[in-house]
């Protein structure tokens, strides 16, 4: 399965950042490139206007004593001026450092000291404090001796020399622009494509973070791959909501734009993310499942509580889209007048006014990515006509491995190598990626990056995947999760998990099994599902520790679990991994007590660690099992939850293997 | 933060308050006074005369005793309109806002006062109506983004959590743009991280605004925080009044809270 990339990197003027800047601004100075809600009403700052403020800034902090080859850390939520930061940061050659700006000083603090962090901006009072809590403690590698804040309210007493407001760094730049006028143009001039654009640091399932390097041209020739793949150009609406530092990011949002000329949308609050989606209704759109999950589980609730009329409709509507949609939206031949006839209508009554409420009225394509996605989710989004595909990728090959061609998109699979992308299949089944795409390195970790690249060049992805019969990629787990039970069969542990996790009430599931005869697992409830579930039933509940243990929500998790040990038992693969025995955890799994990574996958091994008493419990057959769990509450302080939590059998089936 | 906030010069002050309603004495002869951009807090157990005491300066009661000197001007009788108008807002125990309307509208009732228009330019809106409505508007709009409640806007207030009510109904005293600020009750009934936010954004207020507030709290842990100066009120009686720290280690106070004999 190899193809190779005819695809050249673009034209000269367009091998970095800084120069595809300087370009938008000469040749679509007057089209919108950010905008932004403040106070209720969308600002918007053309290409010039982009142009002008970076230099400001980038002259600004070359006033300060920044320096080509030094790191900008960039810690907020998506703000006009933190990704001015990145380009300006990237315009004196220097490396912006996003970080996850959720993360608590302990875990920034580590990112901080390996990059090398001595310039900082930060979007508020929140992350000044946790930067200057972190200053205290930090090895010598980063002296953080300057931190530029975006949003200064509440920061008036603050004295400290370091803190500069965003004006003010502006205000000095255009001094300084003004006493050394050639400067700007000529450090964009001296930048090379070969140059890092930009360290993301991974999340890490597994120990500490590493700093993934990519450089301008891996960055460019990506996005250059993606622009031709989806026709983007600079009519395109993005709104850009996800984390600064996850790679999803900086590709889709910073990176498209600056190459196509696409406007970015920032979202007034996290809080406002859907209103904002549906005033902008944005034309490209990306997020995990988790997300469209989550604007699924909001529609149920809400038709749940309309008239018995539009629920009606509501439910008529959507099984014709279920039969007729997704045929429509793959282009396939034969489908009845009315059937047609009939999905028109629905359009008109149903799935059109409820993509409008979604924002998703002019969508061209939606991508999802990062984990598998649950087929009732999928086809919902297909079927009332959005193009959502899949794709498959990592920070560390700029996403790009894998992606759905519109017209040939299958449930289980993440679509064909991309151009330029090669793609092998390692003997134990693990998924070897080159590409041009590929990232320059670990940051100061030359080891780390030996061991994920060999010597022909290929990125081992660590992920266990298959091509099917028309060389579509299937991904099946982890490598090194899949393991065996005690009788050899396989047991892809995380493959279990999603399928619980594909029903509205299960949030997160961790699964058991390696080296036992049996397989067993833990379960979080959805909050919100389950809570308007019980609501409605009348089940009064206090918390969710209270609502987990409810013997009606056990039933409901019950029905769940036994519903997919009846699909597992359809695969012959598979149909030993079962679950026999399960229990709802009293506390929901947080990346804040390590369990999750920051980009909410479960961190394994740490809970089998932690929670080591439950899983004994389940093996040894216990009905029920005392617990007391220490929790971080979000203010940091710690507390702790403690519950009898019990454990259920569930039915397992014999192997029923479906005719095909 | 490194800086103390400046408190000015005694801008209210009450001379020997006393209010009975009928045979009740719901307070007696009580003096205290509060300066410009302080915290001052008054608490006492239930039946106290608390929420008395924020009326009276509120215009809403009517003290048969005593004098209330606001901005070194004696107050005569006086209606809550006319207190509105001088520069003091509220927000009350038991939330008081138009359940049915939207956060935005609730807030913008804030805005009565001020606005200068009669019902009739307003009705058929006409520029200069429209002018000062954009005006109020924008202003509404600052105090949402300052309370960061932006994703509520347009949501009825009888939908909301009641943590987010009191938040709507302290915006709603903000757009007034008081000079002073009487909050009856800001955290009752709220959770721990409820509690803080609502801290937090009272400590701004005084903060950006400079405003002076007057506030009524139960949670002793909060009062101790943040207040500058407490008043002690029981059985409509003043039991004590300074600094949180002289008022914790005051005898009579202590006696109210434990309960011992009277």
């Amino acid at each position: 399965m190899l193809e190779t990339s005819s695809q050249a990197i673009p034209t000269i003027d367009a091998s970095t950042f800084p120069r595809l800047l300087l370009r938008n601004a000469r040749i679509r100075g007057d089209l919108p490139a950010i905008r932004e809600k403040d106070l209720g009403i969308w600002q918007t700052w053309t290409w010039a206007q982009v142009y002008d403020e970076v230099r400001a800034f980038a002259c600004g902090l070359a006033a300060l004593g920044f320096k080509r080859g030094m790191t900008l850390a960039v810690i907020g939520d998506n703000r006009p001026r933190l990704y001015w930061a990145m380009a300006a940061a990237q315009c004196l050659g220097g490396i912006p450092v996003p970080l996850y700006q959720d993360a608590p000083a302990a875990d920034m603090c580590y990112v901080l000291d390996d990059a090398e962090v001595d310039f900082a901006i930060a979007e508020d009072q929140e992350q000044v404090d946790k930067l200057f809590e972190i200053k205290q403690t930090l090895p010598l590698a980063s002296h953080l001796s300057h931190i530029v804040v975006d949003y200064e309210r509440g920061l008036r007493h603050y004295t400290q020399s370091e803190l500069h407001g965003y004006a003010k760094i502006q205000e000095l730049g255009c001094q300084f622009d003004r006493e050394h006028p050639d400067f700007f143009l000529h450090e964009v001039e001296t930048g090379s494509a070969q140059e890092t654009a930009v360290i993301l640091y991974t999340s890490g399932t597994t120990g500490k973070p590493k700093g993934v390097c990519h450089s301008h041209q891996a960055m460019l020739a990506t996005t250059n791959t993606l622009v031709t793949f989806d026709q983007l150009n600079q009519q395109d609406n993005i709104l850009c909501y996800l984390p600064l530092a996850w790679i999803g990011d900086f590709l889709y949002s910073y990176a498209q734009s600056l190459y196509t000329g696409l406007c970015l949308n920032c979202p007034e609050s996290p809080q406002t993310v859907m209103t904002d989606l549906r005033e902008i209704g944005p034309s490209y759109y990306f997020g995990p499942p988790r997300i469209y999950e989550n604007i699924l589980t909001q529609v149920m609730i809400r038709i749940e509580d309309a008239s018995w009329i539009k629920r009606k409709m509501f439910h008529h509507f959507m099984a014709v889209a279920k039969r007729v949609g997704l045929r429509i939206l793959n282009r396939e031949q034969g489908i009845g007048i009315a059937d047609r006839l009939s999905y028109a209508l629905g359009e008109l009554l149903v799935y059109g006014p409820l993509k409008n409420v979604l924002g998703f009225s002019r969508v061209k394509v939606a991508y999802t990515g990062g984990e598998a996605i649950g087929p009732d989710l999928f086809d919902f989004y297909r079927s009332i006509g959005i193009n959502l595909k899949q794709l498959y990728g990592m920070t560390e090959t700029c996403v790009t491995i894998c992606m759905q061609t519109s017209g040939d998109v299958k449930l289980d699979t993440v679509g064909k190598p991309m151009a330029g992308v090669e793609v092998k299949i390692a003997a134990d089944g693990e998924v070897l990626v080159r590409s041009q795409g590929l990232m320059q390195g670990y940051f100061k970790r030359e080891d780390a990056t030996a061991e994920a690249i060999d010597a022909d060049g290929y990125f081992h992805t660590g992920d266990a995947g298959l091509f099917d019969r028309d060389g579509h990629l299937k991904i099946i787990d982890r490598a090194k999760d899949v393991g065996k039970m005690a009788d050899g069969t396989m047991f892809a542990p995380k493959y279990i998990e999603n399928k619980l996790k594909f029903f509205p009430f299960i949030k997160e599931a961790v699964a058991f099994g390696d080296g036992r005869k049996e397989c067993t697992a833990f379960v979080n409830i959805d909050m919100d599902a389950v809570g308007n579930w019980a609501e409605r039933r009348g089940i009064s509940y206090s918390g969710y520790t209270d609502l987990a243990s409810q013997q009606a929500v056990y039933d409901l998790i019950h029905d769940c679990v036994e519903k997919v040990n009846a699909d597992l038992a359809q695969d012959a693969l598979l149909s030993n991994s079962q679950i026999c025995r399960f229990l709802i955890l009293h506390k929901e799994l947080d990346p804040d007590d390590d369990e999750l990574t920051r980009t909410r996958k479960v961190r394994r091994r740490f809970i089998a660690d932690k929670y080591a008493v439950l899983i004994d419990a389940l093996y040894m057959g216990k009905t029920s099992q005392y617990i007391e769990t220490q929790v971080k509450f979000e203010d940091g302080r710690q507390g702790k939850v403690s519950a009898d939590l019990k454990i259920r059998d569930a039915k397992t089936f014999i192997e029923t293997r479906k005719a095909a | 933060m490194t800086e103390k906030r400046k408190i000015g010069d005694v801008i209210l002050d009450l001379q020997g308050i006393s209010l009975s309603f009928g045979g009740v004495r719901a307070l007696t002869d009580i003096s205290f006074d509060v300066r410009q951009h302080e915290i001052r807090s008054i608490i006492g157990p239930n039946g106290a005369g608390k929420s008395s005491m924020l009326n009276v300066i509120n215009g809403v009661y009517h003290p048969q005793q005593g004098s209330i000197v606001f901005r070194g001007e004696k107050r005569k009788a006086m209606n809550p309109t006319r207190v509105a108008r001088q520069g003091i807002a509220r927000t009350f125990q038991n939330i008081a806002l138009f359940k049915g309307m939207s956060v935005l509208d609730n807030i913008m009732t804030g805005r009565n006062t001020k606005m200068r228009n009669g019902l009739f330019s307003n009705a058929i809106w006409l520029g200069k109506a429209r002018d000062e409505e954009m005006k109020h508007r924008r202003k509404v709009e600052e105090v949402i983004d300052f309370l960061e409640i932006q994703h509520i806007r347009k949501t009825p207030v009888g939908r909301l959590p009641y943590g987010l009510q009191k938040r709507v109904e302290l915006a709603r005293a903000l757009a007034a743009e008081p000079e002073m600020l009487l909050l009856d009750e800001p955290m009752a009934g709220m959770n721990l991280e409820e509690k803080q936010d609502m801290c937090r954004f009272i400590l701004d207020v005084n903060d950006e605004f400079g405003t002076t507030i007057v506030l009524i709290e139960h949670d002793m842990g909060v009062v101790m925080d943040i207040s500058d100066r407490v008043v002690v009120l029981d059985y409509g009686k003043k039991i004590g009044d300074g600094t949180p720290d002289e008022v914790m280690h005051n005898p009579d106070v202590i006696n109210a809270y434990l309960g011992t004999s009277h």
